[in-house]
C-alpha cells in the first residue's frame, strides 16, 4: 500500500508552495501533487511588482523558483501527476492520479484557476495562431507587429505594457469606458506612447487562413460592428486575452460546496468536508493575488496541523 | 535530439525524408521548459524510429511565423517536409505528444 501522508497538497502555485513550506516546518509529511509545471498561472506572468519583498524586475518564474526551493528545503516531496478522482469523505483521503494513487490524512486543494476565454466566435481555431493568454510565451513573436489586448484589470494592462516592449503598437480592448486596473498602473499605461485604447468594445469573431488575419469588434454602446484586418505587410496580428480566470474544480463537483465553481471555505480554509482545506485562487474570496494565495496556504497548513493533532 | 536553427531548419526538417518531430520553444516560455524534458525522453525512447529536433523560435521568429507558429509550446510532426500534425499549448501534454509519436512510427 502507498505511504499515508499527513497532508497532500494539490497544486504547486504560490498557495500550494506556501502550504508546503508551513506544513514542512511543522514537521508534517507533505506530498505536493503538481499537474505539469511548478507555479501555476504565476509562471505566465511577466512582471510582479506588488508582492512584498519581491525584487525589482521580478517575474513569475523567478519568484516561484525561490518559493519552490524553499518548500523543498523543508522536506516537501513532489510528484508530477494529474489528479483525476478523489475520495475525501473518510478519515483517510484517497487521490487517484493518472500515474498512481495517493493517501493522506488531510488534503489542501490549491489547484488555482486558468485564464478565461475571450469568448468570441472561432476562438479555439486561433489559439497559438495569433490568440494567446501568455505574454511571456508569445509576445516575442509579435516584434514590430500590432497586438490587441482584451481586458481592463491589472493583469491586462501590465501584460499590455510588457507586450509593448516587442509590438509596434498595442491596443487595449475593454468592454467598459474606464480601466479597472490600479491607478499607478493606469498612469504608466496612459503615458506609454505605444498603448492605445478601444473603449466599450468586445471582440465578436476572429478569422484567418491558418493564422489570425482579421477580427470583428462591436461597440457595446452603439452596437456598431467593424472589421479590423492585419497590416498587409505583417499578414497577422496578436490578440491576447486577460479577462479573468476559471477555477479548476471539476473533480470536486458534487463533493465539495462551491459557489460559481469556486470552493467555499471558512476563514480557516476549511471546506464542508473535515480534513479537506482549500487555498488560493480556487476559493471564494475578494482578492486573488500572490500575496493572498500565500496567506491562504499558510493558514491551511496550520489548520491541517491542528486537525491531525485532534484526529 | 538535434537543435536546429534558422540556417539548418530547411535542410534538417523541410528537405528531410520521412517523419521529423519539431519541438518549438522560446526563451522565457515556462510551459516549454516544463514540456522539454519529456520530449527529450521520447527522443531517447524512440531513438532511430523518428528524427527529433528542436527550434528556439526566439532566434528564428520569421521562420516560425512562416510555419504558422505564433504561440508556444508547439510539438509538430513533419512528413517529407510537410507538417502533418501539431499539438499546441495546453494540448501539448506529455501523454498527447507520446500518442502522436506512436501514430507515426
Amino acid at each position: 500500500m502507498s505511504k499515508l501522508y499527513d497532508v497532500i497538497i494539490i497544486g504547486g502555485g504560490p498557495a500550494g508552495l506556501s502550504a508546503a513550506l508551513y506544513a514542512g516546518r511543522a514537521r508534517l509529511s507533505v506530498l505536493l501533487l503538481e499537474r505539469d509545471k511548478d507555479g501555476g498561472q504565476i509562471v505566465i506572468t511577466s512582471e510582479i511588482e506588488n508582492y512584498p519583498g519581491c525584487l525589482e524586475g521580478e517575474s513569475g518564474p523567478t519568484l516561484i523558483d525561490r518559493m519552490a526551493k524553499q518548500a523543498q528545503h523543508f522536506g516537501t516531496e513532489k510528484i508530477y501527476d494529474d489528479v483525476v478522482e478523489v475520495k475525501l469523505e473518510g478519515q483517510e483521503k484517497i487521490l487517484v492520479g493518472k500515474k498512481g494513487e495517493y493517501r493522506a490524512k488531510s488534503v489542501i486543494i490549491a489547484t488555482g484557476a486558468s485564464p478565461r476565454d475571450i469568448g468570441c466566435k472561432n476562438e479555439k481555431d486561433f489559439i497559438g495562431k495569433g490568440i494567446s493568454f501568455c505574454a511571456t510565451c508569445d509576445a516575442s513573436f509579435f516584434e514590430d507587429f500590432e497586438v490587441y489586448v482584451v481586458g481592463g484589470g491589472d493583469t491586462a494592462v501590465e501584460e499590455a505594457m510588457y507586450i509593448a516592449k516587442f509590438a509596434r503598437k498595442v491596443t487595449i480592448i475593454h468592454r467598459r469606458d474606464e480601466l479597472r486596473a490600479a491607478k499607478s498602473i493606469q498612469e504608466k499605461a496612459f503615458a506609454n506612447p505605444k498603448l492605445d485604447f478601444m473603449w466599450d468594445t468586445v471582440v465578436e469573431e476572429v478569422n484567418g487562413d491558418g493564422v489570425l488575419e482579421s477580427m470583428k469588434v462591436k461597440n457595446v454602446k452603439t452596437g456598431e460592428v467593424r472589421e479590423i484586418r492585419a497590416d498587409e505587410n505583417d499578414g497577422t496580428f496578436g490578440l491576447f486575452g486577460f479577462i479573468g480566470y476559471l477555477p479548476k474544480t471539476q473533480i470536486f463537483k458534487d463533493i465539495i460546496t462551491m459557489e460559481n465553481d469556486y470552493i467555499v471555505t471558512d476563514e480557516d480554509m476549511r471546506t464542508n468536508i473535515p480534513g479537506v482545506f482549500a487555498a488560493g485562487d480556487v476559493r471564494v474570496k475578494s482578492l486573488r493575488q500572490v500575496v493572498t494565495a500565500c496567506a491562504d496556504g499558510a493558514i491551511a497548513a496550520i489548520q491541517v496541523e491542528k486537525y491531525i493533532e485532534n484526529m | 535530439m538535434l537543435e536546429v536553427d534558422k540556417d539548418t531548419f530547411e535542410a534538417e526538417v523541410l528537405q528531410a525524408q520521412g517523419y521529423v518531430l519539431v519541438d518549438y520553444f522560446g526563451d522565457g516560455c515556462v510551459p516549454c521548459q516544463a514540456l522539454m524534458p519529456h520530449v527529450h525522453a521520447f527522443a531517447e525512447k524512440y531513438d532511430g524510429k523518428m528524427k527529433f529536433t528542436s527550434l528556439n523560435t526566439t532566434k528564428a521568429r520569421r521562420l516560425a511565423i512562416g510555419q504558422k507558429i505564433l504561440g508556444l509550446p508547439v510539438i509538430a510532426v513533419y512528413k517529407d517536409g510537410a507538417k502533418v500534425e501539431e499539438l499546441i499549448k495546453e494540448a501539448a501534454t506529455p501523454e498527447a505528444v507520446e500518442a502522436m509519436i506512436q501514430k507515426y512510427i
